[in-house]
C-alpha cells in the first residue's frame, strides 16, 4: 500500500493536511483530511468575564475575527437579555457587510481565483495573484487592493482594529459612527457594488465562457449531496448578520428551521482519533459515517449553501443573479462544490448593496448606541454567517457574567466532514493506477479550496512561491516518490 | 552578476492566521517588500518532511519571522530547524512573543482541554469516550497527528530569538518599518523588541484626562456603563492596561472608545506585565484599610486572564519549563528534564 501525503495543502487557512492512500494497483481507497492543531478555546473561555469574549475567541481566527467577533457578540445580548438600539444593530451589520465583501474578495481574486483564471492545470509558478494580474490586468489588481483597503479603513472606524475587533459589548456598540462619515461610506457603498458585478462579469467571462471550466464546474468531480445550513430572515431570503437556522435535505426541502437558541436540539457532533476538529451531523439523522446521498446527516455550510437554503435574495441585484445561477444548473438545490466560488460573489454582491442600504438609514450615525438594561447573565446564543458558513457561539455563565460553559461550532467544523468527502471523491475519480501529476493534484486540491480556505494565499501574492509536497511513501515508510511544488 | 536578494522565511505555529494577514494589509507595500527580497518560504506552513528547509544551508535565510506559540512538537521541530537554517528569528506578533491569547491555555490544562472538547460539549456525542490520538487508524490505514501538548510556550522557550515584534497582531506600520530596518541593517542590540521605547499611557490621546492621584472607589466592566470617549479610563473606573503596555499600536482599542487589554506586551523594563500593572491598579484603589483594599481587588473578576491576558505562558504564573530546554530529536518535551 502507498501513501500520498499532500501537506502543506495550499492556499488554505490553518493547519491541514491530505492523506491520500492507495492499494496495491496503485487506486484511491480512501483519501482523508486532518487538521492537526486544537488550540482549546472552550475550555480556557471558562472563568473569563463573558464581556471579554467577542475579543478573546476572535483570536481562533485571524482571517475572520469579525465573524468571531460578532457572534460573540449576539451571544453576549443573549446572555445579559439585553436589546442593542437600532444604532449598533446597523453599525455591526455594517461592519459585517464590509468584513463580508473584502474577504470574499479576497477569496475569489488570490485563493480559489487563481484555479479559474489561469486553469486548473497551469503551471504552479503562474497560478497565483500575479498570474491573475497577468490575466486580468494591472489596473484590476489595483482596484482590488484599493477596494480592500477602503473597506478595512471603515471596519478600522467602527470597530478600532480591523484585525481583531474591539467594539461589540452587550447590548451595543463602543462607538458611534460621526454623521460626517456619511457620504464616504455611501460612496464606498456604491463602488463596492460595482466592483461586485466587475468580479461577477469576470467570472462569467472566465469561467462560464469556458467550455472545459464549466464542465468541471458542473461536471461529477465536485459533487456530493448533503444537507445544507444557512440563516434566513423572516422571509425565508438570505441573511448573513441575523435570522433563524434553515436546513434544507438533499432534495432542497426544509427539513429544519429552528431558533439560534435551540441549534443543540438539531446539531451533533461525532469525534474521531485521526483528526483534532470534530464533524457535525444533523441529530435527527444520526452519525452515518461520512455518506452523502439522501440519507446523509452531513449538512454543509458557505456561500453556496446559504444560496440553496434561501428562497431569495433581499437586495436586487444579488436577486437577479441568483436566479441565474439556479437557471444555469436547472434548479436547486445545486450540489457541485465549486459553485461555491460563483454564489460566493452573489453573496459579495449582496454584502455590497446592503452597505449601500445601511449607509443611508437615518440610525446609523445615531449616538444612542448602548443598551444598558441587562437581566440576571445566565446563558446565550450567537449565531452569524461568517464569509466560511454557519458559526455558533455559545455560553453558559454565572450569575455575575463569568462564563462556567462555552461550545464553539466554527464554520470550517461545520464542513469538516464534507472537505473529507469532497477529497475522497476527487482523489477517487482524479488518481488511476498510481499515475499522479501535480495537476492532477491541484485538482484535488480544489475540492477543498472551494470550502475556501484562506490565508495561506498570500504565498500566492509573491512570485513563484507555493510549497507543497507530495511524498508517495509505501508501506514501510520509504518514500518511493516525491513530487514538488515550488 | 545580479545580487542575490536575501531569503526571507515566514512560518506559523500556533497562530490564529491574523499575523499573515496583517502582512496581506501593507496593501501596495507589499510589492516593494517582495521586490527586496527573495521570500522563500510563506506560508512554511507544515511539511511533515521539512525538506525545503532542510535542504537549505545553514543560515541561508537572512531572516525568519515566526508568529504564533508553541503547542506541538511538530511546531517545536519546525522552528529549532528555521533557526539553525536563518541569520535572524524575528518572533512576529504577541503569540510568538509572549504567548498571547492562546497562551491563556496555560491556565488549564491538556486534560481539561480534551475533556471539554471532546466530552462534554453539548453538541458532541461520544459513547465510546474517542479522543485524538497521536497514532491511530483511519479506515485501518495508519495515520499520525502532531503531540498536543501540556502546555503552550513562547518561541524564546524553545529557541533563541534575535527580535520581537509586538502587538496581535502587529500593526502594518510596525511591520514596514521593522523589515526596512532589517533590510537596512538598523538593527538595534540583540534581543529588542521593535517598536517604541514608551508606554501605551505616555503616547495615549486621553493621557491629560489622567491625573497623577486618580483614586478609584468602583471597577467598572466595559460594558457595564457607556465610556466617555475623550477622559482616561482609568479615571472612569475601567481597567485599562495602558500602563504598563508598550506603546507603537496608535492606540487602537483607545480610539475605539475601548480599553487597551495589553497586546503589546510590557514596556523597556518591566519583566512581568502583569504583576506592574496589578501594582500599577492597586495603587489607584481608594482604600484606607487592608479589608477595603481587598475588597475593591476582589471587583476585578479575572485578574489572570485580565492583567495577563497576552502573557501568561512568558509571566511569573507562567508556564513551567525553562528557557530553551532541551528537546529530544523527536521533538517531544521531557517534562521531568524540564
Ligand atoms: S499574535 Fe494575535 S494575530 Fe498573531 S497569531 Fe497570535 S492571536 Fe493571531
Ligand atoms: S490608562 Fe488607558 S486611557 Fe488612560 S492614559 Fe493610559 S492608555 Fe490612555
Ligand atoms: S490599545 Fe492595547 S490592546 Fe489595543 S492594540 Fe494597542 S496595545 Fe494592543
Amino acid at each position: 500500500m502507498k501513501t500520498i501525503t499532500v501537506d502543506p495543502i495550499t492556499r488554505l487557512e490553518g493547519h491541514g493536511k491530505i492523506n491520500i492512500f492507495l492499494d496495491d494497483d496503485g487506486n484511491v481507497q480512501k483519501a482523508i483530511f486532518q487538521v492537526p492543531e486544537l488550540r482549546g478555546f472552550e475550555a480556557f473561555a471558562i472563568g473569563r468575564p463573558a464581556e471579554d469574549m467577542p475579543q478573546i475567541t476572535s483570536r481562533i481566527c485571524g482571517v475572520c475575527p469579525t465573524a468571531h467577533h460578532m457572534a460573540a457578540t449576539k451571544a453576549l445580548d443573549d446572555l445579559f437579555k439585553v436589546t442593542p438600539p437600532p444604532a449598533a444593530k446597523a453599525i455591526r451589520e455594517l461592519v459585517n457587510c464590509a468584513f463580508m465583501t473584502e474577504d470574499h474578495a479576497l477569496h475569489f481574486y488570490f485563493l480559489g481565483g487563481p484555479d479559474f483564471v489561469l486553469g486548473p492545470s497551469a503551471p504552479p509558478e503562474q497560478r497565483n495573484i500575479l498570474g491573475v494580474v497577468g490575466v486580468v490586468g494591472k489596473e484590476i489588481a489595483g482596484q482590488v487592493i484599493d477596494i480592500r483597503r477602503r473597506l478595512r479603513d471603515l471596519m478600522a472606524l467602527c470597530a478600532g482594529k480591523p484585525i481583531h475587533p474591539v467594539f461589540g459589548l452587550p447590548g451595543g456598540v463602543a462607538k458611534a459612527i460621526p454623521e460626517s462619515e456619511r457620504t464616504q461610506i455611501q460612496q464606498l457603498g456604491r463602488d463596492t457594488v460595482k466592483f461586485a458585478q466587475f468580479s461577477l462579469d469576470l467570472f462569467r467571462k472566465i469561467v462560464l465562457g469556458n467550455k472545459d471550466l464549466l464542465e468541471l464546474v458542473t461536471g461529477d468531480i465536485y459533487y456530493n449531496e448533503t444537507n445544507y445550513m444557512g440563516l434566513v430572515d423572516a422571509d425565508n431570503r438570505l441573511n448573513l448578520y441575523d435570522g433563524d437556522v434553515r436546513v434544507v435535505d438533499p432534495a432542497g426541502k426544509e427539513r429544519l428551521k429552528f431558533k439560534p437558541q435551540d441549534y443543540a436540539k438539531h446539531i451533533a457532533e461525532h469525534v474521531e482519533e485521526w483528526t483534532y476538529v470534530k464533524f457535525p451531523y444533523l441529530r435527527d439523522v444520526g452519525w452515518r459515517g461520512f455518506v452523502d446521498g439522501p440519507d446523509s446527516g452531513l449538512y454543509r455550510v458557505a456561500p453556496l449553501a446559504r444560496l440553496n437554503v434561501a428562497d431569495g435574495m433581499a437586495t436586487p441585484l444579488a436577486q437577479a443573479e441568483y436566479e441565474r445561477l439556479y437557471e444555469t444548473f436547472g434548479g436547486k438545490p445545486v450540489h457541485h462544490t465549486l459553485a461555491n466560488h460563483w454564489a460566493r460573489l452573489i453573496e459579495l454582491l449582496y454584502a455590497a448593496e446592503r452597505i449601500t442600504e445601511l449607509a443611508d438609514l437615518p440610525e446609523l450615525t445615531s449616538p444612542d448606541i448602548r443598551n444598558l438594561d441587562f437581566g440576571i447573565p445566565s446563558e446565550g446564543v450567537g449565531i452569524v454567517e461568517a464569509p466560511r458558513g454557519t458559526l455558533i457561539h455559545h455560553y453558559k455563565s454565572d450569575e455575575r457574567g463569568v462564563l462556567t460553559g462555552c461550545n464553539l461550532i466554527v464554520a470550517t467544523v461545520g464542513n469538516s466532514a464534507a472537505i473529507c468527502m469532497s477529497i475522497d471523491r476527487a482523489a477517487k475519480k482524479l488518481i488511476k493506477n498510481g499515475n499522479v501529476n501535480e495537476g492532477l493534484l491541484n485538482m484535488v486540491e480544489m475540492a477543498f479550496r472551494a470550502y475556501d480556505p484562506c490565508l495561506s494565499c498570500a504565498t500566492h501574492a509573491l512570485p513563484g512561491e507555493m510549497p507543497l509536497a507530495v511524498e508517495i511513501i509505501d508501506s514501510k515508510g520509504v518514500i518511493v516518490q516525491r513530487l514538488e511544488r515550488r | 552578476m545580479i545580487k542575490q536578494k536575501p531569503k526571507v522565511a515566514f512560518y506559523w505555529c500556533a497562530s490564529c492566521g491574523g499575523c499573515e494577514e496583517t502582512v496581506v494589509d501593507l496593501n501596495a507595500a507589499i510589492l516593494d517588500v517582495a521586490d527586496a527580497v527573495d521570500i522563500v518560504l510563506w506560508p512554511v506552513a507544515l511539511d511533515f518532511k521539512y525538506h525545503h528547509i532542510e535542504a537549505l544551508k545553514d543560515g541561508d535565510i537572512a531572516v525568519s519571522f515566526i508568529n504564533g506559540a508553541i503547542r506541538t512538537n511538530e511546531q517545536a521541530h519546525i522552528s529549532k530547524l528555521l533557526r539553525q537554517k536563518s541569520g535572524l528569528v524575528v518572533a512576529f506578533g504577541s503569540c510568538a512573543h509572549t504567548g498571547g491569547i492562546p497562551g491563556l491555555a496555560n491556565l488549564t490544562s491538556r486534560e481539561e482541554i480534551f475533556r471539554t472538547s471532546f466530552h462534554e460539549s453539548p453538541t458532541v456525542v461520544n459513547a465510546s469516550g474517542t479522543v485524538p490520538q497521536e497514532d491511530s487508524l483511519a479506515d485501518g490505514m495508519p495515520v499520525r497527528l502532531p503531540a498536543f501538548w501540556e502546555e503552550v510556550h513562547t518561541l524564546d522557550q524553545w529557541i533563541d530569538v534575535d527580535y520581537y515584534i509586538p502587538g496581535c497582531p502587529p500593526p502594518p506600520a510596525l511591520v514596514l518599518s521593522a523589515v526596512t530596518a532589517i533590510l537596512e541593517g538598523k538593527l538595534p542590540e540583540k534581543g529588542s523588541v521593535l517598536a517604541p521605547a514608551k508606554a501605551l499611557c505616555d503616547t495615549c490621546p486621553r493621557r491629560k484626562t489622567k491625573s497623577e492621584n486618580t483614586k478609584i472607589t468602583k471597577i467598572h466592566r466595559p460594558h457595564e456603563i457607556i465610556a466617555d470617549p475623550e477622559i482616561c479610563f482609568l479615571e472612569q473606573g475601567i481597567i485599562c492596561c495602558g500602563p504598563a503596555t508598550r506603546s507603537g499600536c496608535g492606540e487602537v482599542c483607545i480610539n475605539g472608545n475601548m480599553p487597551c487589554t495589553g497586546c503589546f506586551g510590557p514596556p523597556p523594563g518591566v519583566i512581568d506585565q502583569g504583576a506592574k500593572l496589578i501594582s500599577a491598579i492597586s495603587s489607584l484603589f481608594n482604600a484606607k484599610t487592608k479589608e477595603e483594599a481587598m475588597e475593591m481587588a476582589r471587583q476585578v473578576v479575572d485578574p489572570a486572564g485580565t492583567f495577563h491576558r497576552y502573557t501568561v505562558p512568558s509571566s511569573l504564573l507562567g508556564c513551567r519549563i525553562h528557557k530553551k530546554a532541551a528537546m529530544p530529536a523527536d521533538g517531544r518535551m521531557d517534562r521531568e528534564a524540564a
